[in-house]
């Protein structure tokens, strides 16, 4: 098969697979270089991680089920995910919510049309004292409301 | 509060996450005075005699946990930290790891002396990525140091450690779905026995310890265990803790204080009281929110294992938090049943299967679609899940669903009888 991520990608993949005392723990790591490359994990990029660990696409393809953070889809690039767990729902991450949804004109797992944004809603950050939490790929934001969010995106705009 | 802060003795410093900052205020001292005095076995011993229980969840005694390595040294031991904070509520890891990380990386690496391991994993959760990048730079500085690699300060022990990043699966806190995890595989939890402590990571005997644990275990080498047993309420809860508060209060934080300190004093002294003077305590849930929440009239308790224990819930990761008069429970629970039904790990029939159905019954209460029995029927989910799954993640969800029901139950039966949420129109946030 081609290799479907540039050599140097290819070569830091290699490295994780002496890394550890048994070579399916490079898995997760080689998925997230792959995504970061990517910007997600296609069919063809878990083929291709598949045959460099020695499991089979079917077994990467649970794993990557598995684990809300790597995504099958391309993701927007300011992807905003928002704690919606009891804590910060308690000090309102509903309504920025909303009014994120209003905001961007998409809807919870939804992408703008033009590839900018993305929203999902997600379980607890481990941020309880600043809600509402939520990052924007891997920047942290909190407390945040309205005003704030809006500042926040004419940056990102 | 005439306590001195110990734990976070030194995160309001600036660049305190810095290897020359740690230094500077005593770091490492502990390391330097251990390896030379202590073999092995007597840091084992220190440790079992300071008391410290584990700051994960389940408050076992870390020296003793220790103690089940198996004799016998034919295989390599490994050292994984639980830096995988996901209990909602609980932020307190990620405070030690982004602002004092030397704290933890010297208490990792006197527990991998003690355990006879040349391998430890941290194991931190992918969201964290603030926390990955810090720590990452404090195990170089560590490396530079001599801290880290080949024969320690010339004590002839020799350690690595690799950073692991999880990938959004609150299940990998349960210390066998981190093991799997680490081994590259879907976050399923282990059937226990065996214990990790004789077959582990790849096979081998392993320890699993919690950020807040180790970093407490710096603390016991630097000041003894007579010390550390001083603190708090001896013999059985001792140490300073971590404490997170958040939810309906004024100043919500990490709050440092020893063990057995009074929920009201945290809440009212060190998280400065209720959010809003107008709407007092409701309930609250000390631990985590796989805890058994306490209504107002049942706050006046010790923060420590035994106490909360005593009270009928437990301390857990400590990630308290509270909830005013404008709340409403049926909401609450259902955001509570939400999170467990996503986070299930999907092995156990009992859960993935309990918690789908939870999250139904609690989403018809709340928009006033109940049926006759509901509650009942909740309560009863709840206990067939408990004690049926393999991890105690089937507790997580069943003790808030029992306990909620039953503090409250008048409220259930009055979403289920008025088919509609009575605080709706109160509950504005």
């Amino acid at each position: 098969m081609t290799i479907p991520v540039r050599p140097e990608t290819d070569r830091r993949i290699d490295e994780l697979l002496t890394r550890f005392p048994m070579r399916g723990s490079a898995l997760l790591p080689a998925l997230y270089l792959v995504q970061e490359e990517k910007g997600h994990v296609s069919d063809e990029s878990m083929e291709y991680v598949a045959s460099k660990i020695g499991v089979s696409p079917a077994f990467v393809a649970g794993v990557v089920s598995f684990y809300t953070m790597f995504h099958r889809q391309p993701v927007g690039r300011h992807h905003i995910q928002i704690c919606r767990t009891l804590p910060c729902a308690l000090i309102g991450a509903d309504e920025v919510m909303a009014h994120l949804k209003t905001r961007l004109g998409i809807r919870d797992g939804e992408t703008r049309a033009d590839g900018k944004f993305s929203l999902a809603s997600v379980e607890c950050l481990g941020a309880c004292d600043r809600a509402p939490f939520l990052q924007i790929n891997d920047r942290e934001h909190g407390p945040v409301d309205r005003a704030k969010m809006d500042e926040i995106l004419k940056g990102l705009e | 509060m005439a306590f001195e802060p110990i734990l976070t003795r030194n995160i309001r410093k600036p660049g305190s996450e810095t290897i020359d900052v740690y230094m500077a205020s005593g770091g490492y001292q502990g390391l330097r005075r251990a390896l030379k005095e202590f073999t092995p076995e007597k840091l084992i011993e220190e440790v079992k005699a300071s008391g410290l229980r584990g700051r994960g969840g389940a408050g076992f005694p870390t020296g003793m946990k220790w103690g089940f390595l198996p004799k016998t040294k034919d295989k390599p031991r490994y050292l994984c930290v639980n830096a995988d904070e996901s209990e909602p509520g609980t932020f307190k890891d990620r405070l030690l790891i982004e602002k004092d990380p030397h704290l933890v990386l010297e208490g990792i690496i006197l527990s991998a002396y003690a355990i006879e391991s040349s391998l430890a994993f941290f194991y931190i959760r992918g969201e964290f990525h603030q926390g990955c990048r810090t720590f990452e730079k404090a195990v170089q500085e560590a490396y530079a140091k001599g801290f880290l690699g080949k024969n320690i300060l010339g004590s002839g022990f020799n350690l690595d450690i690799i950073i692991y990043r999880g990938a959004g699966a609150y299940i990998c806190g349960e210390e066998t779905a981190l093991l799997e995890s680490l081994e590259g595989k879907r976050g399923y939890p282990r059937i226990k026995p065996p214990f990790p402590a004789i077959v582990g990571l790849y096979g081998c005997p392993t320890i699993i310890n919690n950020v807040e644990t180790l970093a407490n275990v710096t603390l016991i080498a630097e000041r003894g265990a007579a010390w550390f047993a001083s603190i708090g309420r001896p013999p059985k809860n001792t140490g300073p803790k971590l404490f997170c508060l958040s939810g309906h209060v004024k100043r919500p934080g990490v709050f440092e204080a020893p063990l057995g300190v009074p929920f009201l004093e945290l809440l009212n002294e060190y998280a400065g009281g209720m959010k809003h003077p107008d709407r007092p305590l409701k309930a609250a849930v000390p631990g985590g929110s796989s805890m058994k929440i306490l209504p107002a009239a049942k706050c006046d308790v010790l923060m420590d294992f035994d106490s909360l224990a005593a009270a009928g819930t437990m301390l857990g990761s400590a990630g308290g938090f509270v909830m005013d008069s404008g709340t409403c429970i049926v909401w609450a629970l259902h955001n509570v049943a939400r999170f467990y039904a996503h986070e299930s790990c999907g092995q156990c029939t009992p859960c993935r299967e309990g918690t789908g159905w939870l999250v139904k019954i609690l989403a018809r209460l709340e928009r006033g679609d109940g049926h006759p029995g509901d509650v009942d029927l909740l309560a009863g989910i709840a206990g067939k899940i408990e004690g049926n799954t393999v991890c105690p993640f089937g507790e997580a969800i069943a003790w808030p669903v029992e306990s909620y029901v039953r503090v409250f139950r008048d409220e259930f039966e009055e979403h289920a009888r008025a088919r509609a949420c009575p605080g709706k129109a109160a509950a504005a946030r």
